[in-house]
């Protein structure tokens, strides 16, 4: 069963009521018990850094998420700031550990060209890196939504699964192992780039 | 690479109803938000903005039950506001499925909700949206309740102050042009992109494609949102929900 995690602040309704249509079944995870028979995780997310540790904390899921990810192997989707959260730290939350489980840190844009303002709002283009069975039936040549004031760099290159450029090329989602993330919104990306929820959905990995 | 320019659709809402005015007055009903939003989604529509511009007014919020229907028809990102001075409304309109919200008179009468919602939920879904009306002396004043009360402080000063306080984008509107289809004002818009280090979206105004292309030509606008435009059509003004079409937005790109 898909485990969609609900921390409050993200907007998971987005999410599960277009996987409703698409007769995906689903399960809202928000507490340790929740997680039971749990096969795929999608850790969405919009909002502050420290915020949303915080409340994985609260809700007492880090180590059942970083176990669920880690040991159980168990297929992940972070989007957006839910990718973000995968990293060891994010410099929106100095001090906040992440959930630690890719080897990458979050980081601020930062330009001195003015024209390039920040948030990097809007349609963007990703060039994957490697094959990728998440972006299968997925029209690369079409923009995907982005809303981000903050990117991963991952300490290895074999963990970028695609690049989009915005002053620099960064890394616009992860893939390692079982593990994915998306910095853009797959969800709001048209009807395109919510081919890569569903493909999360019914792939077996 | 530069992003490629956002053209949104903006819809207003009367509580439940959409409607259309011009220069913030004589609002018409137009029909039924819901269908409106199956019709854009099928277009393909960059973004959507909602506001419920009597919610301020009438001391209420725009509607979560109705973000919720409209969210579930939407395949992209769309901002909604009307009366938001609370985080906990946030909350509840981001968990209906916005993307992001629009505040505008309650920063002006306590700027520091921005501070605290940017903190809250990150810059990037909190838009700031300025309706400005030209003054006598050629200069603008910030109005807030939905054009009916003038504010005091300066439209500069308070790009500068949105922009510290973290706010993610400007929605900026130009009251004299809002709904008249003359086309934007550019000095308005540019004098605002010429200072600001967030993406500022231009609206008030847009009647085609040449007013959205000199729009991007001539300032640094990251978007343009127009109403009458992509509800209207023809002099009498019917309603069709319309969009540009692929060439049109490649013609704007260039």
């Amino acid at each position: 069963m898909l485990g969609i995690v609900n921390l409050g602040v993200n907007n998971i309704r987005s999410i599960y009521y277009k996987l409703e249509k698409s007769k995906v079944e689903y399960k809202i995870v928000s507490s340790p018990e929740d997680f039971k028979g749990i096969s795929k995780i999608i850790l969405p997310g919009v909002g502050n850094f420290g915020k949303a540790m915080n409340r994985i904390d609260e809700l007492n899921i880090r180590e059942i998420l970083v176990d669920f990810a880690t040991n159980k192997k168990i297929p992940f989707l972070g989007i957006c700031l839910g990718m973000q959260l995968m990293t060891r730290g994010s410099e929106e939350a100095p001090g906040v550990n992440g959930l630690g489980i890719v080897d990458a840190d979050t980081i601020k844009f930062s330009f001195e060209d003015n024209s390039l303002k920040i948030p990097h709002v809007g349609w963007n283009n990703i060039i994957l890196t490697h094959e990728n069975p998440i972006y299968s039936n997925v029209n690369l040549d079409k923009s995907v939504y982005f809303t981000h004031s903050f990117y991963v760099v991952c300490d290895r290159d074999e963990d970028v699964a695609s690049k989009t450029n915005y002053g620099i090329d960064f890394c616009s989602s992860i893939r390692k192992y079982n593990l994915f993330g998306a910095q853009f919104h797959p969800e709001k990306s048209h009807r395109n780039g919510f081919q890569i929820v569903e493909n999360f959905a019914v792939i077996i990995f | 690479m530069k992003l490629k320019p956002r053209v949104i659709p903006t819809l207003l809402l009367k509580g439940k109803g959409l409607v259309k005015g011009i220069q913030f007055k004589n609002h018409t009903y137009i029909g039924d938000p819901i269908n409106a939003v199956k019709l854009f989604n099928d277009l393909e529509v960059d973004e959507l903005i909602f506001l419920d511009i009597t919610a301020s007014i009438e001391k209420r919020t725009i509607s979560s039950v109705i973000i919720e229907q409209l969210a579930d028809e939407c395949f992209m990102p769309f901002t909604v506001g009307g009366g938001i001075n609370k985080v906990s409304q946030i909350e509840e309109l981001l968990y209906a499925g916005a993307e992001k919200v629009s505040i505008n008179t309650s920063a002006l009468s306590n700027v520091d909700f921005i501070k605290e919602a940017s903190n809250n939920f990150g810059s990037q879904c909190i838009v700031v949206s300025i309706d400005v009306k030209k003054n006598i002396f050629g200069g603008y004043n910030i109005y807030s309740y939905s054009g009916t009360i003038k504010e005091k402080i300066s439209l500069l000063d308070y790009v500068k102050i949105i922009q510290d306080k973290g706010a993610g984008e400007i929605l900026i509107n130009s009251i004299n042009n809002e709904g008249t289809q003359t086309g934007l004002d550019l000095l308005l818009i540019k004098s605002i992109t010429d200072i600001s280090n967030i993406p500022v979206i231009a609206t008030g105004g847009a009647g085609n494609i040449n007013h959205l292309t000199e729009a991007f030509k001539q300032s640094k606008a990251s978007a343009v949102a127009a109403g009458s435009m992509f509800v209207f059509h023809g002099k009498k003004r019917g309603v069709l929900i319309n969009f540009i079409s692929e060439q049109e937005r490649k013609r704007i790109a260039e």
